[in-house]
């Protein structure tokens, strides 16, 4: 049977509980089990260390889809002392599946644009599970031409399940949206930061991973179709989906070996929702580091490194 | 859904020799209509570029068979004929699937490039093979688009490429996805240096090819009743749980909702192509394009150059 979701932290929570009744018990008939208690605390405490250091690539995944887990909006307001959100794309509507606008980051004025997903079944509703149509794709573009012209820095933050399957979506371009993204970005001249905090799904979710540094949560996942998908395509069996998480190499550490990711952000003991604080903080360092590399370096080479990071992608025998 | 869209019966090769005597038998065989059930002689057939002649469905043609029927004869070259894909991932299965394909196809990747010449034009040709894989973009098929691009940029002629795809090769995981920006970065180049770019959709284009190269075009036409989007049919189906809409996805849906310029019929392929390239290439009294370019003089690809 397939794990759909990572609860071990629920059974340390239980055994944590249960410790402390049997430690209130002691107490109240004057046995003394503290030194036992502690020991076992320790106990707990090393096993989960040792769970953590060894996740499966589809418990990453599990991790990375965690209804807890901090989204762009919570990112948003820990980097920004200010931040106005901008909206639509124009042409149609306001994508609310992607936040995008301008904050002030580190003392800079920067342009920030993110998948969202939401926290609870209201805001998944209100934020369409993250899931952008070609709406979202096309507020994007315009907020990027806008960093562009006001030579603004751009970071964007990847945790999206993929771009919308729908009828509205394809009527109105959703390949054509997400390509010119793409073209925009590869050439976009402003340094550009990627962030993949959670679940990368897809074309959908590459849109936003174009950069001069891509940086990746250490529980996140970043995949070419989802795991269940590519195990229902291709195997027709969907009980494999752990052997097929494994198989398509979607950790951070697989990426940053494939030479996709540059650094990976080590996520606090249990995933970055267990402390947002710590977690927030670390990557705020690292963007702060790679920003002030970008800034200073010449825009010419800098969309030349970008060029050549991109063009050099692949393997093959000739 | 898709994957039935590639399965694709021989007909009647347009440019294989037929190997034996009972291939011959098989071809000859009357052949009915998938769309509308009409038996067609395959002679018939072949002769009308495998269009059914009653309801105008256009059969899928292999790569050569496409190139074959929109080329000036003899005038293709292949270039990167020996890019071949390795097993990257250690995917299980891929090495076997590969295998299969190259017997299969008879081609060593989903995607044939090379120069040719169309109505005397010259330019840079790509045609995507929908037998080898479904036809699924890997790292080769990003890497022979980006070297068809740079080839047409070099020699500053016009750039077509013909699709057909079921989106990214999940063999190769995250590689294949990255294949999408760095085509995308390739024809931003290609864009900026002011050069032609024809994107050709036939049955089916899909996912990250649709959403990458094939999209990114300045005219871009597609073959009669082409399945195109980005999501497969089934996928949107079985998320939002309803029926779909009579001819969604299909060219003339896409027409109809401004994501393409043309829906061409075969036949007048070739025909619309020259055009095109011969209202791009400068030539032509007092052409502005031209007077606009003279600082730089370069003498047009199709002056023989």
């Amino acid at each position: 049977m397939v794990k759909r979701q990572f609860d071990y932290e629920q059974r340390v929570r239980e055994i944590r509980e249960k410790l402390e009744e049997l430690n209130n018990l002691s107490s109240s008939m004057e046995f003394d089990l503290s030194r036992e208690i502690e020991s076992l605390e320790e106990k707990i405490e090393n096993n989960r260390e040792r769970r953590y250091q060894n996740l499966s690539p589809w418990e990453k995944v599990l991790l990375s889809r965690h209804p807890e887990r901090p989204n762009s909006n919570d990112y948003i307001s820990y980097f920004c002392e200010e931040w106005i959100e901008l909206h639509g794309d124009r042409h149609f509507g306001d994508d609310t599946s992607v936040i995008g606008g301008i904050g002030r980051f580190n003392g800079q004025a920067v342009t920030i644009l993110g998948y969202r997903k939401g926290k609870d079944t209201r805001e998944n509703l209100q934020f369409n599970f993250g899931m952008p149509h070609p709406e979202g794709y096309r507020k994007i573009r315009r907020l990027l031409l806008q960093a562009e012209k006001f030579q603004r820095p751009v970071i964007t933050l990847i945790d999206t399940p993929g771009a919308y399957p729908g009828i509205g979506a394809e009527e109105r371009g959703q390949a054509w949206a997400i390509s010119q993204v793409l073209m925009t970005l590869s050439a976009l001249e402003v340094p550009v930061i990627a962030v993949v905090s959670g679940e990368g799904g897809s074309g959908g979710a590459l849109a936003l991973a174009v950069a001069d540094r891509l940086l990746m949560h250490s529980n996140a996942v970043f995949s070419v179709a989802s795991p269940e998908a590519c195990a229902s395509i291709l195997w027709k069996d969907l009980e494999r989906v752990e052997d097929m998480a494994r198989a398509m190499k979607i950790t951070a550490s697989d990426l940053q070996e494939l030479g996709i990711v540059d650094e990976i952000i080590e996520e606090p003991l249990g995933g970055a929702h267990l402390n947002f604080p710590e977690m927030a903080e670390k990557l705020k360092k690292a963007l702060e580091k790679h920003l002030e590399e970008l800034v200073s370096t010449n825009r010419r080479e800098l969309l030349e490194q970008r060029y050549q990071k991109l063009r050099k992608i692949g393997e093959f025998r000739e | 859904m898709i994957k039935n869209t590639f399965s694709r019966k021989k007909y009647f090769a347009l440019s294989r020799k037929m190997e034996s005597e009972e291939e011959e038998k098989r071809v000859a065989l009357p052949i009915n209509c998938p769309s509308c059930s009409a038996r067609i002689a395959a002679e018939a057939l072949h002769r009308n570029l495998m269009v059914c002649p009653k309801c105008q469905h256009h059969f899928s043609l292999s790569a050569r068979e496409r190139i074959d029927l929109m080329v000036d004869n003899g005038s293709f070259q292949e270039i990167d004929a020996a890019l071949s894909s390795l097993d990257l991932l250690d995917f299980p299965g891929y090495q076997e699937k590969l295998e299969k394909a190259w017997e299969v196809s008879g081609s060593r990747e989903a995607i044939i490039t090379g120069l040719a010449t169309i109505g005397g034009h010259k330019l840079v040709l790509g045609v995507m093979e929908s037998d080898f894989m479904m036809a699924s973009m890997g790292s080769v098929v990003g890497e022979k688009v980006c070297r068809a691009v740079e080839q047409a940029m070099e020699l500053a002629c016009p750039l077509l490429i013909c699709s057909c795809s079921g989106g990214a090769r999940m063999q190769e995981g995250m590689v294949a996805l990255m294949q999408m920006a760095k085509t995308s970065a390739v024809l931003g180049k290609f864009n900026q240096a002011g050069l032609l770019y024809i994107s050709l959709l036939t049955h089916p284009t899909t996912g990250g090819v649709s959403a990458s190269f094939a999209s990114l075009a300045d005219i871009i036409l597609a073959e009669p009743g082409a399945l195109i989007g980005f999501a497969g049919p089934r996928v949107i189906k079985q998320t939002i749980g309803q029926q779909l809409p009579a001819k969604f996805q299909r060219s003339e849906f896409l027409l109809e909702h401004g994501m393409i310029d043309l829906v061409v019929e075969r036949s007048q392929l070739k025909a619309t192509l020259s055009s095109l390239l011969g209202l791009h290439c400068g030539h032509g009294d007092g052409s502005y394009a031209r007077k606009r370019r003279a600082k730089e003089p370069s003498p047009c690809p199709c002056d023989g150059g």
